[in-house]
């Protein structure tokens, strides 16, 4: 038995307005109905216009996927009554999609994977309802915000598959500046397909729709296959059902049987021209294309000798990887760059803006490795620029730091050690090394950790040796 | 005076001069409204004679002088309910208003009312409006045709200087014929339709109701030009007219297509076309007999297109918004119960038709079929016009009928055959009173080819100075 998935993924692009008004588009916590115009309310007589922003976002997405761009595509009407859908119809590249074919790689478990995809095409999102004791309201401001949908030959042979595919699409989303990629907030919706083959013969398909994280495709597919395989082997028919799924209950949740499939009568809509995407066009599309994640990654692994582990955590957030591009670029050292980014600036990022400019990060991981200050101390400094916004080359102008980073005072310290210690230097003197590390420790103490250690070790042999 | 009578161009010449006054205008019209719009009943509402009067004064100095027109009842605007001659919109206000309306104000002119019309623009005699029948000022027991009923009605009572009308397959052209007014409708894609409630868009434009062929032509330069609010609209920029009317048909030839003139026309009638082709010849131009073949096809062609694109356009009106609703358990009975409380049976009759045509298995045989006709029907006119100059003929099949007397759907759609086909091909087409056949307006519809306004309105104008 083999399980087949495909999955049909709807990415909210992060256009400013939505696909076919001036309205905005975030309509994330805006108060309900406020970004709304005659054309997404779909007032009689109100008339869609494309917008541009959105075919482009589309195309860069079709371009990552290897996806052929179709010179002419057709915006269709897809009718069905629904209170949410205030023209009923929603418009939606159909018979004649923005992109046809392509193809994604992705890991699971360290081992390649690829799967085919189907088609990449534009479509508009319908609002939403807000139920209210036993009747609902309903909420516009989510009418008419562009979407792409994705949709990928039935390649996937496990929910595990699945989910990491998505996992690392969302990160190519957010490379791509086309997305947020947030699950979360809706910029990412799912649904999946799942049959289970017998030998050659193909298996009846049963639909899930609109999973929302990354847990509920993997759950919902497992579920899924799971039933499947139950009625298989106790030797029944399967239906052709749509699910639901249940986050809370962590169950699937029938939606419709066959016998209640929708006709959606498509039909190009007369309301809009085709559109056409010259060469010209899409040759701009290309050109303005940001690097991938996948070459990123390879180039991160060859030329700056990063881990696949430090490549993993570095890649997901673009403003994150971008960070440390620059760092690791004015710095010629990545390996270096990677460490300082990932073990120190990285928890002090929550905002949106990093938390120390990437030039001033490069200042100080110089000021540590020229042995002026110590590794501690850059990291004290570090958190103190990070979280009270003070400026790093102030805070590193201060005198006591001056003093640490100077020869002179490093000795004068080394001296008051080696005065307090008679015994330690004896010891040393005698042949035990270790002495020499209880010396550098009583140093380091004095310096209140702010002085390399390294360096004192040096200074110390030096006054001590004969 | 009767300055309601006189068409907009030879009043603001008047108004220029310093001959009459705009509040003598307004005086007349209100006179006329008072005396004739409760038996005529083209008019779903006016305007306040003090609101018309301050406007006036207001725009006095601009192009368009405070003149009034009517508009019809499926056209936005901010001031009247836009109904659509339906009880769904019976309280319905547009938050915007037509990019043609718009236009016609911001050029000085004012909104004097709004007409009525078949509910949506479905119907060809303007008896089924929710708010009850327009009827024929030239005789109350007849329809004015439709669906812009009410707009040719008003012009014709003189209870409008002129109008705005909507034309999806012929509803400028046959209520003008029908009511012995001048009805242009232009090129597909020249008016905006933005504004324009659908009813089947890749069909569906503004087309003027006006008293004579310069008050067409005065209208469609103020109206017509591309708009970036209508991705269907011809980049065409806003150009005059009137100044372009040039009244000679020398040397041109004129076809007449034996389908536009069946026998069935009746001997009046055709008495009547061969006087046209007369005054044709007269006037220096050349006629000829041609056939287009599949002017047959295009009534099931323009059912099937029209009908399909209305199913979907009219989605719209499920209860949720547009204050009718019915009551049902849950959303899909609630929708059904306000729709079927909201549409007339013509309405519902279209939707059904469209619907199934759409439906998957049928997608092919009707609507896909209907879309390659329509192709072919637009290629033979293409065809036609490499041999003929313009096209004319009946603009409708017979004079005003009485009013209850077509009450078979096909009977009253057969009523569009002469103007079905043009647009279906996109075509602009004019009728003119072309004379009376029973002591009743009959038009004269003139067809040219894509976007020859200029031309046609020329050819028009010296067509009706010959007839009148």
């Amino acid at each position: 038995m083999q399980t087949v998935i495909g999955l049909e993924i709807h990415v909210q692009l992060s256009t400013r307005t939505k696909l076919f008004c001036p309205c905005r588009a975030d309509y994330f916590e805006a108060p309900p109905n406020t970004l709304t115009c005659p054309v997404c309310l779909g007032l009689p007589g109100a008339l869609p216009v494309l917008n541009k922003r959105a075919v482009e976002l589309a195309l860069r997405i079709a371009l990552a996927l290897g996806s052929e761009v179709r010179e002419r595509s057709v915006f269709d009407r897809k009718n069905y009554f629904y209170p949410d859908l205030p023209k009923g119809y929603q418009i939606t590249h159909h018979d004649e999609p923005l992109a046809r074919g392509g193809r994604f790689t992705f890991f699971v478990d360290g081992h390649a994977r690829t799967v085919r995809i189907r088609q990449v095409h534009l479509e508009e999102d319908a609002g939403k309802l807000v139920h209210v004791g036993d009747g609902a309201l309903v909420d516009f401001n989510r009418c008419g915000v562009p979407l792409v949908e994705i949709v990928t030959e039935p390649d996937f042979r496990s929910a595990k598959e699945a989910r990491a595919f998505l996992q690392e699409l969302r990160t190519l989303l957010r490379h791509l500046g086309v997305s947020s990629g947030d699950m979360e907030k809706g910029a990412v919706r799912c649904d999946a397909n799942l049959s289970v083959q017998v030998g050659d013969r193909p298996g009846t398909r049963t639909e899930i729709k609109n999973l929302n994280s990354f847990r509920a495709v993997e759950r919902a597919l497992q579920a899924a296959e799971e039933y499947h395989r139950e009625l298989l082997a106790a030797g029944e028919t399967i239906a052709q059902v749509t699910f639901g799924w249940d986050d809370h209950a962590d169950r699937l949740v029938v939606q419709r049987t066959k016998e209640q499939a929708q006709d959606y009568r498509y039909f190009p809509d007369p309301d809009l021209v085709p559109l056409v995407v010259t060469a010209e066009w899409l040759a701009r599309v290309r050109a303005g294309m940001p690097e991938l994640p996948r070459a990123r990654a390879l180039r991160w692994l060859e030329r700056h000798k990063l881990t696949p582990a430090e490549v993993e955590a570095l890649l997901p957030e673009p403003a994150l990887a971008n960070y440390f591009d620059r760092v690791a670029g004015e710095l010629g050292d990545g390996k270096t760059a990677a460490s300082w980014v990932l073990a120190e600036l990285r928890q002090y990022w929550t905002g949106e803006e990093p938390p120390l400019p990437a030039e001033d990060l490069v200042l100080l991981i110089r000021k540590v490795g020229a042995g002026e200050i110590s590794r501690t101390t850059g990291k004290e400094l570090l958190a103190e620029a990070a979280q009270t916004g003070k400026s790093l080359p102030e805070l590193l102008a201060r005198p006591d730091l001056v003093q640490l980073g100077d020869e002179q005072a490093l000795v004068q310290v080394a001296q008051e050690v080696i005065a307090a210690h008679p015994q330690a230097v004896a010891d040393f003197r005698a042949g035990k090394a270790q002495a020499l590390g209880f010396l550098v420790g009583q140093a380091m103490k004095k310096t209140e950790g702010r002085a390399d250690a390294k360096k004192l070790g040096e200074i110390l042999r030096r006054l001590l040796s004969p | 005076m009767d300055l309601n009578e006189r068409p907009v161009h030879e009043l603001l010449e008047l108004l220029a001069q310093g001959a009459i006054r705009l509040e003598e205008v307004l005086a007349d019209l209100e006179a006329a409204i008072r005396a004739r719009d409760q038996e005529v009943h083209a008019y779903l509402a006016l305007a306040e004679q003090e609101e018309l009067l301050r406007d006036a004064y207001a725009k006095s100095q601009t192009l368009l002088r405070g003149l009034p027109i009517a508009v019809k009842g499926n056209i936005c605007t901010l001031e009247f309910p836009t109904t659509c001659g339906s009880r769904l919109l019976e309280q319905y206000r547009s938050p915007y208003e037509a990019t043609a309306v718009r236009r016609w104000k911001e050029a000085g002119g004012t909104v004097g009312g709004i007409t009525n019309l078949d509910e949506f623009a479905m119907g060809s005699s303007t008896e089924h409006s929710a708010f009850g029948p327009t009827r024929n000022p030239w005789d109350l027991g007849r329809v004015p045709g439709g669906s812009s009923g009410g707009s040719a009605a008003a012009v014709a009572a003189g209870t409008a200087l002129a109008a705005l009308g909507s034309d999806t397959g012929g509803s400028v052209r046959q209520p003008a014929a029908l009511c012995g007014v001048v009805g242009l409708r232009p090129t597909y894609g020249l008016v905006s339709r933005f504004g324009l409630v659908s009813f089947a868009s890749s069909l569906d434009i503004i087309g003027t109701l006006t008293r004579d062929v310069r008050d067409a032509a005065l209208l469609l330069s103020i109206i017509a030009g591309g708009d970036p609010q209508d991705s269907t609209s011809l980049p065409v920029p806003v150009q005059d007219y009137t100044s372009q009317l040039r009244p000679d048909i020398r040397g041109l030839t004129v076809g007449v297509p034996k389908e536009y003139v069946p026998g069935q026309l009746g001997a009046e009638a055709l008495a009547l076309v061969d006087r046209w082709k007369a005054v044709v010849e007269e006037l220096g131009g050349r006629v000829e007999e041609i056939t287009l073949p599949l002017t047959e096809y295009a009534l099931p062609t323009y059912y099937l297109v029209a009908s399909a694109e209305a199913s979907a356009n009219l989605a719209r009106y499920d209860g949720v918004r547009y204050t009718l609703r019915g009551v049902g358990r849950g959303a899909a009975e609630m929708i059904a119960a306000s729709r079927t409380l909201g549409f007339g049976p013509e309405v519902k009759r279209r939707i059904m038709l469209g619907t199934y045509a759409l439906s998957a298995g049928f997608f092919a045989r009707y609507y896909g079929k209907a879309q390659k006709v329509r192709t072919l029907i637009a290629q033979e006119f293409t065809q036609a016009f490499t041999r003929v100059d313009f096209i004319l003929g009946a603009t409708a099949p017979s004079p005003a009928f009485r009013v209850g007397e077509k009450v078979d759907p096909l009977a009253m759609y057969l009523s569009d055959i002469f103007t079905l086909p043009s647009a279906l091909a996109a075509l602009p087409a004019v009728s003119i009173p072309g004379g009376k056949v029973g002591g009743l307006p009959f038009g004269l519809q003139l067809i040219g080819p894509r976007l020859s306004e200029a031309r046609l309105l020329s050819w028009a104008l010296a067509l009706e100075e010959a007839l009148s």
